[in-house]
C-alpha cells in the first residue's frame, strides 16, 4: 500500500465544496419548480399536447387588365396533410369514401409520407374541393395525424391570354435547392406574368404554431402567437393588356397559326399579345394540370409555344422601310431618288424578281408598291458607300442601325422567355466567304428582309412603334402597375432612340400611308387595311418559308398623326401580306380605336379562314 | 502496516443502492424516451432500452470484477493506465470513426466505444497518485506544471477529436486541487479570468475598464487602509482624463471615451509608480499588472471568441448570455427541452405518456436530453427526486472521501465527486436553459455503454478503495 500521511490542513475546505454542491442543487430545484409548477408558459393545457407548425399560404396577387377588369383570381382549395408518427389505426373504408380515393392510394400515400419524414407533415392528398373539405372537417377528429392546410388555386375570368398570363406550377427540386423560400409542394409562376412578377404576386408565407391535443384538435395558439409569423398577401398587378382586344385577336386567329402583337407607341405598353393556337388557361390549374400539360406538350401545333416572343421569322418586305430610313440617314438615298425596275433586279448573273408595276419609282412609291429592285439598289448604295474603307465597316454601320430598332438583342421586356432574334455579324460572313470574299451583292436578300434575318413578332411590333414615334421606342412591357409600394422598373419609362434622325421618318411614313390609302389601281399593296376616317400607315411583308407556303406579314400603326396603336401580324403560310395579315391588323386596330367594325364582311372573311391548320390535331384541347 | 478485513462486509452498500436506483430510473426513462407502439417489448434488444439492459448487466459484472482486484493495483498501475489511455486517445484520432462530427469512437463490428469516457478514470487515478506522493508540495511551480500537464494532455487530445464537451470536463479537477490545498489566489485568478471573459462578451469595453479601475482602487484601499492615498490616486486619474478629453476636443481627434481613459491610465500609471517608489507604497506593481492584464484580456476575448470557437459554439454561448436569439436553431433545442420539462407540471404526464419527447421535438432524447423525459413524465416530483438524489449521492461520496486514511483514496474520491458533479450540473443545467448546450451525458441515466461503464468503473474503484480503508492503520 502506498502510504502518505501528509498533514491534512485543508480538511475544512470540504465544507465549502459541500456548500457549493448543495447551493447548485437548490438553484436547480428552484428553477425546476418555476419551470414546472409556477410558470405556465411551458405548461400545455391538457395532459398530452403537441405543437404543430402550420404554414400560412398568402393569397396570390390578382391580375387585372388595363381597364381594371379582373383576369386572374383565386379559389380556395385544401391540401390534406399527414404526420405519420401521430397516426392511429382508422376506418379506411369510411376515409376513402369521404375523400373518394382508393385503398391503394391510401397505402401508397402513407408509404410516401413515411419515407419523407415520420414526424414532419407532408401532403397526403392535394387540392381537396371545398365540398369534400366540409364533409371531412366534421370527421377529422377520427383520424389523428391528419389535418388540412388551406391553399389557393388560380381561377381565370376569361379563356384568353394564356400565354401572357402564364401559369403556376409546383416548384421542382432545382428551385427548392437554389431558393430557400420555396419548400416542397409550394407553387411558383412558371411563365408569363406569373413568372416575371412572381416575387410580387406570391406575397410572403407565414406560420402559425398551434397546440394540438391527443384527439388531433387544435387547442389554440401556442405562447400567445409569439412564434407565429403573419403571411403577407401578394400584390395585385394591373396588366397593360386590353382584354377585349386580346379576346378579339384570339378570335380572329382561330384556325390559323401565327401571332399578333399590339403596342401603344406612346408608352410601350402591350395591348394584345396573341399566339395561335392557344389554350384555355384553366387547363393548367389544379389536379388536372399534369394530364393536360402532357396533352398540350404533345400537340404538333405546339399551343404552349409562345410565338409572339419566341418564333423567329424573316421580316420580309416590311424591312424595306428600315433600309429606306438607313439610306436616308446615310445620305445614299434621297426622297427624290428614282430607280428603274424592269420586273426584276439584275446584277451579274443574279436575278431577283419583282412584280409588275410602273417604273421608275421614287421613294414614297417604292414603299407604296413594295418594289424589290428599288431596295436592292438602296441596300447596295448603303453597303458600297465610299465613305467606308470596305464593306466590313459599312456592314457594321448598317447593323448598328438595325440593332437600334431592337433587333438581334433581347428587348428586355418583362417576359422571361423572349428570344433575341438573329442579325448576322460580319464574322458570320467572314466564316462563310472569308474576310475578302463577300460583297454587297452577297447579302442582297437582306435588302428585302429575307436571308439570314430572324425577328420575333414582338420585335416587329416594337419596330412599328418606333416608326410611329418617329425615332424612338419604349421597351415593351406587359405590366402597367404593381399595387403596394412597388414601382415598375425604370427601364420602361426611358425612351430608346434609334440611330435615325426623326425628320427622316415623315417621308417613309408617307410611303406607308400610300401603301394603305393609295387610290385603287395606283399599285398600293395594303389597301385591305384601310379603315374609314382613320389614316392607317402600314407595310406588307411576305416571308419566304423553306418548309411551305410563305408567311403573311403586316405591320401598321394608326392614326398617322397621333398613333395610338402599333401592330404586327404574322399568319404562318398565309401567302401575301395583303391577303390575311393586313385585314387582320385592320380589324384589330378598328376594334381598338372605334370599338366597332365598319365592314363586317372583312370580319367574316377572316373568321372563316382556315389556313394550313390541321383542325384534327388540335381538336382535343377545346 | 496492514490488516485483513472482509471487504464484502465493509462495502458502502448505501452508495451501491443509490447507484442501482439511478441506473434503474435511467433505464426506464430510456425506455419511455424511445418507446413506440411497434416495439413495445421491454426486452427488445434491437431497441435502445434493450441494448441498455445489456450494458447495465455488463456494468454490474465490471463492478464485481473491480472488487475482486487487489486494492494496490489502482495506485501502482495508475501511470500505466494513464499512459495507455493517452495512446488510445491518440489512436482514436487516427483510426476512430466520426459520429455527429466528433471523431471519438472506436468501432469494432457493430460495437462502438468512446475512449474519452474512460480517460477521466485514468486522469483521476494519476492525479491522486501524484498529489499523494511524499515529496509533492502542491503550491510550487513544479507541481502546478505537472498537475496542469496531467489534466490538460487528455483534455487537449479530446478537444482535437472535436468533442468539446468531454474536453471541458477536465477543468473540474480544479475542485480536487482546491480540496488538496491549492492557493486561493490561483483559484481567484482563474475565477476572475472566467468572469472577465463572460463580461467582455456581454459588456462594452469602456464599462469593463471602469469596473476594473473601481475594483483596483477598492483592493488598494483594503491593502493600505489609507483613504488619502486612494483619493490622490483617483484625483490623478480624473485629472489626466479631463486633460486628455480637452485635448481630444480641441484637436477634434474624435477618440472614444475608452481610448481617453486608457491613455489617462497609462500616464497616471507612470505617476503612480514614481509616487509609490518615493513614498514606499507596496503592492502598486501588482495592481498595475492586474489592470494591464484585464485590458489585454478584454482584447483577447474577442479574438479567442471569434477565432478559436466554432460558429455553433459561439451561438450556444450567445444564446445563454441572451445576446442572440435563434428560436429555430440552438434555442429551438433548449426551448423544446424546456417545453418538455415545463409541460410535465407538478405530477408529470405519467409513464410513457410524454408527447414532447416521443414526437422527436426534443433532440438526443435518450442520451444528452434524457432529463426531459423525467421532467415531462414524472413532473416536478420526479425532477426533485432525481436532483435531490444526485445531491445526496455527491454529499455521501464526499463523506466517504473524507473518511479515507490514505491521501490517494481521498484525492481519488474527490476526483470521482468532481467528474460526476460537472456532468450532472452541465447536463441538467443545459436542459433547463441555465448553461450552454454542451453535449455530455447524465451519469448513469443517459443511453450508451461507454459512459455507463466509465462512470461505473470510476465509482466502484472508489468504493473498492473505501472497502479496504480499515486495512490501513493510521
Amino acid at each position: 500500500m502506498l502510504q502518505s500521511f501528509i498533514v491534512d490542513s485543508f480538511a475544512n475546505r470540504r465544507h465549502i465544496i459541500r456548500v457549493i454542491i448543495i447551493l447548485i442543487g437548490l438553484v436547480y430545484i428552484i428553477k425546476l419548480f418555476f419551470l414546472q409548477v409556477v410558470d405556465s408558459t411551458y405548461k400545455l393545457t391538457a395532459s398530452n399536447n403537441v405543437l404543430r407548425y402550420v404554414t400560412q399560404f398568402p393569397a396570390r396577387g390578382l391580375i387585372y387588365d388595363r381597364e381594371g377588369k379582373l383576369l386572374v383570381y383565386n379559389e380556395a382549395a385544401y391540401d390534406l396533410m399527414v404526420v405519420p408518427r401521430q397516426l392511429e389505426p382508422f376506418d379506411t373504408t369510411e376515409f376513402c369514401q369521404i375523400l373518394n380515393i382508393s385503398k391503394e392510394y391510401v397505402d401508397e400515400a402513407l408509404k410516401r409520407a413515411k419515407e419523407f419524414s415520420v414526424y414532419n407533415s407532408s401532403i397526403f392528398l392535394k387540392q381537396v374541393s371545398s365540398k369534400t373539405y366540409a364533409n371531412l372537417q366534421e370527421k377529422l377528429y377520427k383520424y389523428p395525424g391528419f389535418f388540412v392546410q388551406s391553399r389557393t388555386l388560380r381561377k381565370y375570368s376569361l379563356e384568353n391570354g394564356a400565354h401572357l398570363l402564364g401559369y403556376v406550377g409546383e416548384v421542382n427540386n432545382k428551385i427548392i435547392e437554389s431558393d430557400e423560400y420555396y419548400k416542397s409542394g409550394d407553387y411558383i409562376g412558371v411563365s408569363g406574368i406569373e413568372q416575371s412578377y412572381e416575387e410580387y404576386l406570391r406575397g410572403q408565407k407565414g406560420v402559425n404554431v398551434y397546440l394540438v391535443d391527443v384527439h388531433n384538435r387544435i387547442q389554440g395558439s401556442y405562447a400567445n402567437g409569439r412564434l407565429d409569423k403573419k403571411a403577407k398577401v401578394g400584390s395585385n398587378i394591373i396588366s397593360t393588356i386590353d382584354s377585349d382586344l386580346q379576346a378579339y385577336g384570339e378570335k380572329l386567329m382561330r384556325n390559323k397559326i401565327g401571332s399578333i402583337v399590339a403596342i401603344e407607341p406612346s408608352t410601350g405598353e402591350i395591348l394584345a399579345l396573341v399566339s395561335s393556337p392557344t389554350y384555355n388557361p384553366e387547363l393548367l390549374v389544379g389536379r388536372i394540370r399534369t394530364k393536360n400539360y402532357v396533352t398540350l406538350m404533345s400537340d404538333t401545333l405546339k399551343p404552349l409555344f409562345n410565338r409572339a416572343l419566341m418564333a423567329q421569322y424573316p421580316p420580309g418586305s416590311t424591312f424595306k422601310v428600315i433600309n429606306a430610313l438607313i439610306g436616308l440617314q446615310e445620305k445614299t438615298l434621297f426622297p427624290y431618288t428614282k430607280y428603274e425596275c424592269a420586273g426584276a433586279y439584275y446584277a451579274r448573273n443574279l436575278r431577283l424578281g419583282c412584280h409588275i408595276h410602273r417604273s421608275p419609282l421614287n421613294l414614297i412609291e417604292s414603299i407604296q408598291m413594295s418594289c424589290n429592285t428599288y431596295y436592292c439598289n438602296v441596300f447596295r448604295s448603303i453597303l458600297d458607300n465610299k465613305k467606308y474603307p470596305s464593306i466590313r465597316e459599312s456592314f457594321d454601320q448598317w447593323r448598328e442601325y438595325i440593332m437600334s430598332f431592337g433587333f438581334g438583342e433581347y428587348l428586355n421586356s418583362d417576359f422571361d422567355n423572349e428570344l433575341k432574334g438573329l442579325v448576322p455579324t460580319k464574322q458570320t460572313y467572314d466564316r462563310i466567304y472569308g474576310e475578302k470574299g463577300w460583297r454587297s451583292l452577297t447579302l442582297i436578300s437582306m435588302a428585302i428582309g429575307q436571308g439570314e434575318l430572324g425577328t420575333t413578332p414582338l420585335q416587329m411590333a416594337n419596330m412599328t412603334a418606333a416608326i410611329a414615334n418617329r425615332g424612338y421606342y419604349y421597351t415593351p412591357h406587359i405590366v402597367k402597375e404593381i399595387e403596394g409600394d412597388y414601382k415598375l422598373d425604370e427601364r420602361f419609362f426611358e425612351k430608346n432612340y434609334t440611330k435615325i434622325d426623326s425628320n427622316y421618318f415623315e417621308i417613309v411614313i408617307e410611303g406607308m400611308d400610300m401603301a394603305v390609302n393609295g387610290e385603287s389601281g395606283s399599285g398600293s399593296t395594303a389597301r385591305s387595311a384601310q379603315i374609314p376616317e382613320i389614316t392607317v400607315c402600314g407595310k406588307t411583308g411576305t416571308a419566304e418559308n423553306p418548309h411551305g407556303k410563305d408567311h403573311s406579314i403586316f405591320i401598321a400603326f394608326a392614326p398617322k398623326e397621333d398613333p395610338k396603336i402599333a401592330i404586327a401580324v404574322y399568319i404562318e403560310n398565309g401567302g401575301f401580306g395583303s391577303t390575311w395579315a393586313a385585314p387582320t391588323a385592320k380589324l384589330m386596330m378598328e376594334e381598338y380605336l372605334n370599338d366597332s367594325i365598319s365592314v363586317p364582311w372583312w370580319e367574316e372573311y377572316i373568321l372563316n379562314a382556315e389556313i394550313n391548320y390541321n383542325a384534327e390535331t388540335s381538336k382535343h384541347m377545346e | 502496516m496492514q490488516r485483513r478485513v472482509n471487504i464484502w462486509s465493509s462495502i458502502d452498500w448505501l452508495t451501491v443502492a443509490i447507484y442501482l436506483v439511478l441506473v434503474f430510473v435511467g433505464w426506464i426513462n430510456i425506455y419511455a424516451a424511445v418507446y413506440n407502439e411497434d416495439h413495445h417489448s421491454i426486452f427488445d434488444f434491437s431497441q435502445r432500452y434493450g441494448k441498455q439492459l445489456i450494458w447495465i448487466a455488463a456494468a454490474l459484472l465490471i463492478a464485481f470484477t473491480i472488487f475482486v482486484i487487489d486494492i494496490n493495483f489502482y495506485s501502482y498501475f495508475a501511470y500505466f493506465v494513464y499512459g495507455l489511455m493517452i495512446l488510445l486517445l491518440i489512436a482514436v484520432l487516427i483510426f476512430g470513426k466520426e459520429v455527429h462530427g466528433a471523431k471519438s469512437w472506436f468501432e469494432i463490428g457493430s460495437f462502438r466505444i468512446q475512449p474519452a469516457e474512460f480517460a477521466k478514470v485514468a486522469t483521476a487515478l494519476v492525479l491522486a497518485r501524484y498529489l499523494s506522493s511524499y515529496n509533492v508540495q502542491i503550491n510550487t511551480l513544479k507541481s502546478y506544471l505537472r498537475v496542469a500537464a496531467i489534466i490538460l494532455i487528455p483534455s487537449l487530445l479530446i478537444l482535437l477529436q472535436n468533442d468539446t464537451g468531454s474536453a471541458l470536463v477536465y477543468f473540474v479537477f480544479i475542485l480536487v486541487l482546491y480540496r488538496e490545498g491549492i492557493s486561493e489566489s490561483i483559484l481567484l485568478l482563474g475565477l476572475f479570468v472566467i468572469i472577465l471573459f463572460v463580461l467582455a462578451l456581454v459588456l462594452e469595453k469602456l464599462i469593463i475598464i471602469l469596473l476594473s479601475i473601481a475594483i483596483v482602487f477598492i483592493i488598494f484601499w483594503f491593502l493600505n487602509r489609507r483613504l488619502k492615498n486612494v483619493g490622490i490616486g483617483i484625483g490623478i486619474l480624473f485629472l489626466t482624463s479631463v486633460v486628455l478629453y480637452g485635448v481630444n476636443e480641441v484637436l477634434s481627434k474624435g477618440l472614444s471615451y475608452y481610448y481617453i481613459i486608457l491613455g489617462a491610465l497609462g500616464i497616471s500609471g507612470l505617476v503612480y509608480i514614481i509616487l509609490a517608489i518615493r513614498y514606499k507604497i507596496k503592492n502598486i506593481a501588482l495592481l498595475l499588472i492586474f489592470l494591464i492584464g484585464s485590458v489585454l484580456l478584454t482584447y483577447s476575448v474577442d479574438y479567442v471568441f471569434n477565432n478559436f470557437l466554432e460558429p455553433h459554439q459561439q451561438k450556444r454561448i450567445n444564446v445563454v448570455l441572451g445576446l442572440e436569439s435563434d428560436p429555430y436553431g440552438v434555442e429551438y433545442n433548449v426551448n423544446q427541452s424546456k417545453i418538455a420539462i415545463g409541460s410535465g407540471g407538478l405530477y408529470g404526464k405519467g409513464f410513457l405518456r410524454g408527447t414532447q419527447t416521443k414526437f422527436d421535438f426534443v433532440p438526443e432524447q435518450s442520451t444528452d436530453f434524457i432529463f426531459c423525459t423525467i421532467g415531462e413524465e414524472w413532473g416536478f416530483i420526479g425532477t426533485f427526486f432525481v436532483v435531490s438524489l444526485f445531491v445526496f449521492f455527491l454529499y455521501r461520496l464526499i463523506g466517504i472521501a473524507e473518511r479515507q486514511r490514505s491521501a490517494f483514496s481521498r484525492i481519488y474520491g474527490y476526483g470521482v465527486v468532481s467528474v460526476l458533479f460537472f456532468h450532472i450540473v452541465i447536463n441538467i443545467g443545459m436542459t433547463i436553459g441555465l448553461v450552454p448546450v454542451i453535449g455530455i451525458p447524465l451519469p448513469f441515466f443517459s443511453y450508451g455503454g461507454s459512459s455507463l461503464w466509465a462512470f461505473t468503473i470510476l465509482l466502484f474503484i472508489f468504493l473498492r478503495l473505501d472497502a479496504s480503508r480499515l486495512e490501513l492503520l493510521k
